[in-house]
Parts: structure tokens; C-alpha cells; sequence
């Protein structure tokens, strides 16, 4: 595939979800990458050591993945588009500076190919076990945005609409993609240019002399100046004031702070959420799912059908903000719910807390295959009239 | 007081975020002075205040990039050595210079200090050392001398120290230099150096901190500290790093280190030209 | 209509590079939908390696093969492992070199036997083995025009090894189907 010096391959290609994932976050403007190899999120790396200098940017491999996260937000902080990649171990290693991200509402993207956990676990195979981890890893109380990939397609596309929801509400933004999603080669169709949706972080209209880089527009977002533009803002991770201004010990600037961080997320939800609904239309049970598992799922759903089985799948794109209306529908019409997880329960509980007196199946799946359609199916059969 | 002198503006005025004030360091603490030589220093270069970037970790020194009136950050502890590299490759044109403390840049981020350096990214990284974990009630840390005491060495220190300008010269920092709080007209003259050296640039203060770290080493106040300083100091310029020691009796100060290699940028920028135009 | 095909050996046989030459020969190069997926150990060389790809003229539902239509093996390993898992009917392609001993209770599955490591040592590379297969399952089971995975071919390997891994191809084609034309004598029983 020729490359050279291109922002957007534009047309057809047969590539992986780690290099499609590279490719989608090129087409948004991405142009800083700090990263440590780590399996199975490598080829990311690979891939944007070839192509951001390509396009006057900048791949910088990090001493770990503790430094890795700090350039992005340096980089981010400086103007930039930035990113990095990893799994499991290196995420764990994240978690301090996704909260100064969180805290400092510095735009970025997570790329998390998810391997088998806890530790070192199964490095070359597949798991959705760091679900939680996304939302709750970092301590305090936050929210951020995670979107569930489950196709090479949605690789691209959604790394696109990562960096577009993290610039648009100064957020981290994760993808969350597994083993199999991330080495699985399939076609993508790369648009051309124009026809790509990128959203930049908005810039203050204020003088520098009344910009308060924490000061929220109604949305509850604080425009973003960036270093070198005039601005002489200051940052930082202790709990401040809309001037940036550190307040260690005002319970009124801790109130408002937190739950501006909270709510700039939560009031947008319905913006931020995406589903995909299959055959619920008549559903009398219903499969939710996400990234891989939600191919055998669909798979299942489709034979179910063709046995006579009202099935229909709700596939989840975000998984946080946790589609909680999207679920509760479709919870309301069926007489039960199937969840099948590559992990030992982790979205299901937010399924079940949202589903009420609807009983939730779960389907755990541990090690190197996925749920096999069948095994889904099996658990749609006992609703066969 | 009269009204001229009310008028009055403190030359380095312009330097400072004056609603931060007053600051959080004790009385008799060094940091002042080295936000002081820092801001003298940018003077004296008439440096825009636009272009820089002051990040810092923390500690007590960490809170410096509050009070410096320019783009500053103050990250998460350890990290910001490996922030700055991130902003200075994505802007090349900023002057990124990271201020922090002996526990913040050589424990938990002792790793990013020696990986900055041997790359050579073209930050600047002013380390405030004043032997001791202060901001968290005196515990030792990395540069801590043997046998001194602490709240964690309440029998006294085992742990051998950090030779700080022997790390950095070692890593491959292409300026490094060492002075006290008390040498503050050579400390300007170095911050001014690494400001204008291409690649990483490395200066150590030893600062005093009696209300911490002194008044259990038998020198309860600023004055004692800066006694020792001033009596136990040698000026050993581009002397051999590895016998640059700080003992009771003797401190070696200077410049160790000022050689030309091409930053980590510079290579960066030559490796994308060659790309557009191949 | 849905098509299964899995190929296993062992890590360094290009068996992860065979799987996704066959996917981008029907995806790209002949407008059907494919995917290939994989899975292997944390060894570059040696470890037991799984190349999976499915073919199909709808959408791809379930991207993993269930039961594979056509299982190729090029190490014993994976021959004991798998050979049981091929659908009635299905195809079964070896190296009987790579696999010398060949019992299985797997009825009804046709096998062919294609010496692909030791065409490809007459080709001067043992490295073109998997590419002599490859050929060999084309004229087999023609799921893809030559022409189609040629191109594919062509565009999954290094530049100046083309004349090599075409003859590979080329040989391994006409192995196959030299076989199909003895197609009474090759209908063995897995």
C-alpha cells in the first residue's frame, strides 16, 4: 500500500484493526503518538512510527507507559492531537495520569487492545477485561468516554469519533478493542477527506486577561487555550478553581469541580451514546453485547431467527457513558436478556442494575476463542415457543 | 511609607502570578530563591513569556509553576520530565523548562530523568535538591545523606545517596551544572546557559530547607544551612562529575558538562525534511 | 454461502501471511467479503500458529471458523489437533512430509497430499512452502481465481522475491491439479 506522505488512503484496503485504528486517527488529525510496544496493541505503534512522519508528526516510543500518557498530555496541552496505545499491563500503568487528564480536562485518546488478564495474563489472546478498569481505574470520582469496536471498519471509524468526542468535551476518550478486533484482517473503506467529520477542541474568545481555562461554557466545557498562544494559563491536578487556581481545602470549589467533571459527561449522554439495534423491533429476548462478542452474538440472533426465535441483538458502541435508557428499552419489552462477555461479569452488572426485574443471562468467556454462536444461541433456545 | 514607595514595582514583578501570592513555602526556604534566579534569568535573556512553558511535579517546589507567569503544568508526581517531552516535540518553538525536587525528578521519576537525557530532548530540568521528602513531613529520598536524620531514618540514614550531576552527565545531558541557593548570581548564569543550549540541560541547586529537613540535622534555621554552604562549597568547574561529592565538609559545585550534540528535535526535523523532499 | 477454511503449523511457516493471501484474494481482488483472524503463542518461531479465514458473498456475522470447509496442515501438532474438527464433506490438505502419521477416525473428508515443503526445496527456499500450498488449494478447491491470488500474492511479499514465490505458486498450482485429475486414487479417507 503506498503511503507515502498521504493523510487519508482514501479507497479500499485489507488491513488489521490495530493498523485501521492507526489509520482512523491520521484521517482526524492525530499528529503525536507516545507509546511502549506491548502485545497485542503493537502494530499501532508499528504503524504510526511509519506513517506520522509521513505527515509532519511526531512517534515517540517512551521509556514506559507511565511517561507514555504524560507526553500525550504535554503534546495535548501543547496544541496537538495526541494518542497512545496499549493493553492490559500498560494500562494499569495509565491509570495516575488518565486522571490528571480527567482533572486537567486535557483532550486524548486511550487505545486499549484488551489481553487476557489479571497481570501478565495471556498476552496474545483475546479478553474484554479491562471494561471496568476503563471507567473506574483512576481513583477519585469521574467520567470519561469508551467506545467498543467490533469490526476493522469501526477500528478507523471510531478512533475518528474518539478524538471527536474527547475534543469536544476535554475528556480521554478510550477505545476499547480486543485481541482478535485488533489482529483481524478485514476490508475498510477509507472515505475520502472532506467527507470526514473532525471536531477541534474550541478556543477561547475571551482576552487572555479574563480567560479562566477551567471556566465552563453552558455545556459545562471550558474552552482550551493552549501553551504558546498568549494565554499564560496555569493547570494543574490539585482540585482548582475556574482559574486554575489550586483550592485544597474549599469543599465548595471540590463540590462544584467534581461535579462539573461529572456532569459535562453525564447531561451529554445522550449525544455521546451510540447502539446499534438488530431485530428488536418484535424481540421477546435480546442479546446485549459489545466488541467481539457481539459478532457471535449476531450470528446467534440470525439462527435463532431462522429457528422460529424472536431474537434481536442490542450491540453496544459506547459502553461509557453506559447506555442506560437504550438498555432499559429494550429491557421493558423482552423477557430476558442475554449478555455474553469475553470476562467473568463485568458490563453485565451494569445491565442488571439498568434491567431491573428483567432476568440478565450472562455468558462468561475465558482464553483464546470467543463465544461460539451456538453457545448463544443455546441460551435463546429456552425461549423457543 | 511613602507613595513612591507604595508605587514601587518589584522589577521581576512581571514574572509573577501576583493573586498566588502569598506563596506556601516556609520562611528561610531556598525555592524563593530560585524562582528568583529564574526570573532574573529570563530577564536578563528578554526571553517572551509566551514561549515558555514552566512544568513541575510534586513537592513543595512543584508549586512553582503556579507562580510563574507563564504556560504552566503541574502533573501528577514523577511525570513531569516525560510532559515536557511531550510538549516540547509537539511545539518545538516553546522553551519547556521543568522545575521540580530531588524526590519528584530522581525517585518516582528518576527513570524519565535518565531517559530525557539520553535522548537529548531540548527541555531544561531545574532541580531543587534539598535532601528530603518536605512537602510530606521530612522522610528521606534519593539524595538524602548517609547517616542523616529523618522521620523514616530516625536512627539515621543507610541509604547511599545520589550523585545528581554524575546521573545527568552519565545519562548524557549536554549541560550540567550544580550551585547552592547561596550562589545566586552563578545559579542565574547557569539557568540563563541551559535556557539558551540546544538539548537537555540539567542544573541542581542545593536548597536549603531548615524547617524539614535542618532542624533535624543540627541546623535549625535558614542561616545555618546557608553557613554550611557557604563554608563547606568548592567551585570545581568542569571537575570530574563522578567526585562532585556533598559531605558535611564538603560541597563541589560548578559546571560539569557543556558539550554540543544534536537534540532529540533537531534530529526529528531532519529525519521528516529528508522524508518530504525523498 | 458461507465458506471455512483454517490453516495450522507451527510459528515461522508463514501460516498467519497464507491466511490472509487467501482473504485479500477474495476480498479485495474478487468483491466477496472476508476476514482472516489468528492466534499464536508468545514465540516468533515455533510455537503452534492458527491462520483462520472465512469467506462469504453476505456479511460476516461471526469472523472465527466454527468447522472449517478446508483444513490445511503443515505439522503434525496441528494435525492431531484439528483433523477431527473438518466437516463432512470437507476438504483436508497435507504435507505428508510435515505430517507423517495419519490416523483418524474423520470419515468422509477427501484428503490431498501436497509435498509443499520439499517443492519448495526443489525451488531453492523451503520459506515458499506455504505459497506451494496455497497454489495447490487453488486448483483444488477453486475458491478463488489463480489470477485473483496472484495479485493477492504479489502484494503480501517482498519486493525481489516475486520471481520465486510465482514459480512456488505456480509449481504447487499444478501439483493440485495433478492430484484432482487422480482424483479416484487421491479420495482417501482421512
Amino acid at each position: 500500500m503506498e503511503t507515502k506522505n498521504k493523510a487519508m488512503l482514501s479507497g479500499q484496503h485489507f488491513m488489521n484493526g490495530d493498523v485501521a485504528c492507526a489509520e482512523g486517527a491520521i484521517a482526524v488529525g492525530c499528529r503525536f503518538f507516545a507509546g511502549y510496544p506491548i502485545t497485542p496493541a503493537t502494530e499501532i505503534a508499528e504503524r504510526m512510527a511509519r506513517r506520522l512522519p509521513q505527515v509532519s508528526g511526531v512517534y515517540i516510543q517512551m521509556e514506559d507507559e507511565l511517561a507514555s500518557i504524560a507526553a500525550v498530555l504535554g503534546a495535548s496541552n501543547a496544541g496537538t492531537k495526541a494518542m497512545t496505545a496499549t493493553s492490559g499491563p500498560g494500562f494499569s500503568l495509565m491509570m495516575e495520569n488518565i486522571g490528571l487528564a480527567v482533572m486537567t480536562e486535557t483532550p486524548c485518546v486511550i487505545v486499549d487492545i484488551m489481553r487476557g488478564g489479571p497481570s501478565t495474563g495471556q498476552p496474545t489472546m483475546p479478553g474484554q477485561q479491562d471494561v471496568m478498569q476503563a471507567r473506574w481505574g483512576s481513583h477519585g470520582d469521574y467520567e470519561i468516554i469508551a467506545l467498543t469496536p467490533s469490526s476493522v471498519q469501526e477500528m478507523f471509524d471510531l478512533t475518528i469519533e474518539a478524538f471527536n468526542l474527547s475534543e469536544t468535551y476535554r475528556v480521554p476518550t478510550f477505545l476499547l478493542a480486543d485481541e482478535i478486533i485488533g489482529h483481524m484482517w478485514e476490508r475498510v473503506n477509507i472515505p475520502s477527506a472532506k467527507s470526514i467529520k473532525v471536531v477541534n477542541r474550541k478556543k477561547p474568545v475571551t482576552p487572555p486577561s479574563e480567560y479562566g481555562p477551567f471556566k465552563p461554557d453552558e455545556d459545562l466545557v471550558p474552552p482550551m487555550a493552549c501553551f504558546g498562544e498568549g494565554y499564560r494559563f496555569h493547570a494543574t491536578g490539585l482540585t482548582h478553581d475556574e482559574y486554575g487556581r489550586p483550592k485544597t481545602d474549599s469543599a465548595e470549589v471540590q463540590q462544584d469541580l467534581v461535579q462539573r467533571l461529572c456532569e459535562k459527561i453525564r447531561r451529554n449522554s445522550d449525544k455521546i451514546v451510540k447502539v446499534d439495534r438488530v431485530l428488536l423491533e418484535d424481540a421477546e429476548v435480546a442479546v446485549v453485547a459489545y466488541g467481539i462478542a457481539s459478532r457471535a452474538a449476531l450470528s446467534a440472533v440470525r439462527k435463532a431467527r431462522a429457528q422460529g426465535i424472536k431474537a434481536g441483538l442490542l450491540r453496544l458502541v459506547t459502553v461509557w457513558p453506559f447506555p442506560d435508557k437504550q438498555v432499559e428499552e429494550v429491557a421493558q419489552k423482552v423477557k430476558a436478556l442475554v449478555v455474553p462477555e469475553m470476562n467473568y461479569g463485568q458490563i453485565v452488572r451494569e445491565v442488571r442494575r439498568v434491567a431491573k426485574e428483567t432476568p440478565v443471562i450472562f455468558l462468561s468467556k475465558l482464553g483464546e476463542e470467543p463465544h461460539k454462536p451456538l453457545e448463544i444461541l443455546d441460551a435463546l433456545g429456552e425461549f423457543r415457543k | 511609607m511613602t507613595k513612591k514607595q507604595l508605587e514601587m514595582k518589584h522589577p521581576y514583578e512581571r514574572f509573577l502570578r501576583k493573586e498566588r501570592m502569598p506563596h506556601i513555602w516556609c520562611e528561610g526556604c531556598g525555592n524563593g530563591i530560585i524562582l528568583n534566579c529564574f526570573a532574573r534569568a529570563l530577564d536578563e535573556l528578554d526571553i517572551d513569556l509566551n514561549n515558555v512553558v514552566v512544568v513541575s511535579g510534586i513537592g513543595c517546589i512543584g508549586r512553582i509553576s503556579g507562580y510563574v507567569n507563564a504556560d504552566s503544568f503541574h502533573t501528577t508526581h514523577g511525570r513531569p520530565i516525560a510532559f515536557a517531552t511531550g510538549a516540547k516535540l509537539a511545539k518545538p518553538e516553546l522553551k519547556v523548562v521543568v522545575i521540580s525536587g530531588d524526590g519528584d525528578l530522581f525517585a518516582i521519576g528518576g527513570n524519565h530523568f535518565i531517559h530525557a537525557a539520553r535522548r537529548n530532548v531540548d527541555i531544561k530540568v531545574i532541580c531543587a535538591n534539598n535532601f528530603v521528602y518536605g512537602m510530606t513531613g521530612g522522610q528521606y529520598g534519593p539524595t538524602t545523606p548517609l547517616e542523616a536524620w529523618t522521620t523514616t531514618t530516625p536512627y539515621g540514614n543507610i541509604e547511599q545517596a545520589f550523585n545528581l550531576v554524575h546521573l545527568a552527565a552519565a545519562s548524557g545531558a549536554v549541560y550540567v551544572a550544580r550551585w547552592t541557593a547561596l550562589h545566586v548570581r552563578r545559579l542565574t548564569e547557569s539557568i540563563k546557559k541551559a535556557l539558551q543550549k540546544e538539548g537537555f540541560s540539567f542544573v541542581e541547586v542545593i536548597s536549603q530547607c531548615p524547617e524539614i529537613y535542618g532542624r533535624h540535622n543540627k541546623m535549625k534555621t535558614a542561616i545555618s544551612m546557608m553557613k554550611w554552604f557557604k563554608e563547606a562549597s568548592e567551585v570545581r568547574n568542569f571537575s570530574d562529575p563522578a567526585k562532585a561529592d556533598i559531605s558535611p565538609s564538603r560541597i563541589i559545585v560548578g559546571e560539569f558538562v557543556d558539550v554540543e550534540k544534536p537534540s532529540y528535535g533537531r534530529l526529528l526535523r531532519e529525519m521528516k525534511a529528508k522524508l518530504q523532499t525523498e | 454461502m458461507r465458506l471455512e477454511i483454517r490453516l495450522a503449523g507451527f510459528g515461522g511457516q508463514g501460516i498467519i501471511r497464507a491466511g490472509l493471501m487467501l482473504a485479500m484474494a477474495s476480498c479485495i481482488y474478487e468483491g466477496k467479503n472476508a476476514v482472516q483472524t489468528q492466534s499464536y503463542g508468545p514465540e516468533s518461531r515455533g510455537g503452534a500458529c492458527k491462520s483462520e479465514v472465512v469467506i462469504s458473498d453476505e456479511d460476516i456475522d461471526y469472523p472465527k471458523v466454527v468447522e472449517p470447509d478446508i483444513l490445511v496442515v503443515l505439522s503434525q501438532e496441528a494435525y492431531n489437533a484439528y483433523v477431527e474438527t473438518v466437516k463432512k464433506g470437507g476438504l483436508l490438505l497435507l504435507d505428508p512430509g510435515m505430517v507423517p502419521l495419519r490416523e483418524s477416525k474423520n470419515v468422509g473428508v477427501r484428503v490431498f497430499m501436497i509435498p509443499a515443503a520439499k517443492i519448495a526445496e526443489q525451488l531453492g527456499k523451503t520459506i515458499v512452502a506455504n505459497v506451494v500450498m496455497l497454489g495447490a488449494l487453488v486448483s483444488i478447491t477453486k475458491i478463488i481465481g489463480i489470477e485473483a491470488f496472484r495479485k493477492s500474492l504479489l502484494s503480501n511479499i517482498p519486493k525481489g522475491t516475486e520471481k520465486l514465490n510465482l514459480a512456488a505458486l505456480r509449481k504447487g498450482y499444478e501439483y493440485g491439479k495433478k492430484l484432482l485429475e487422480e482424483a479416484d486414487t487421491s479420495l482417501n479417507i482421512a
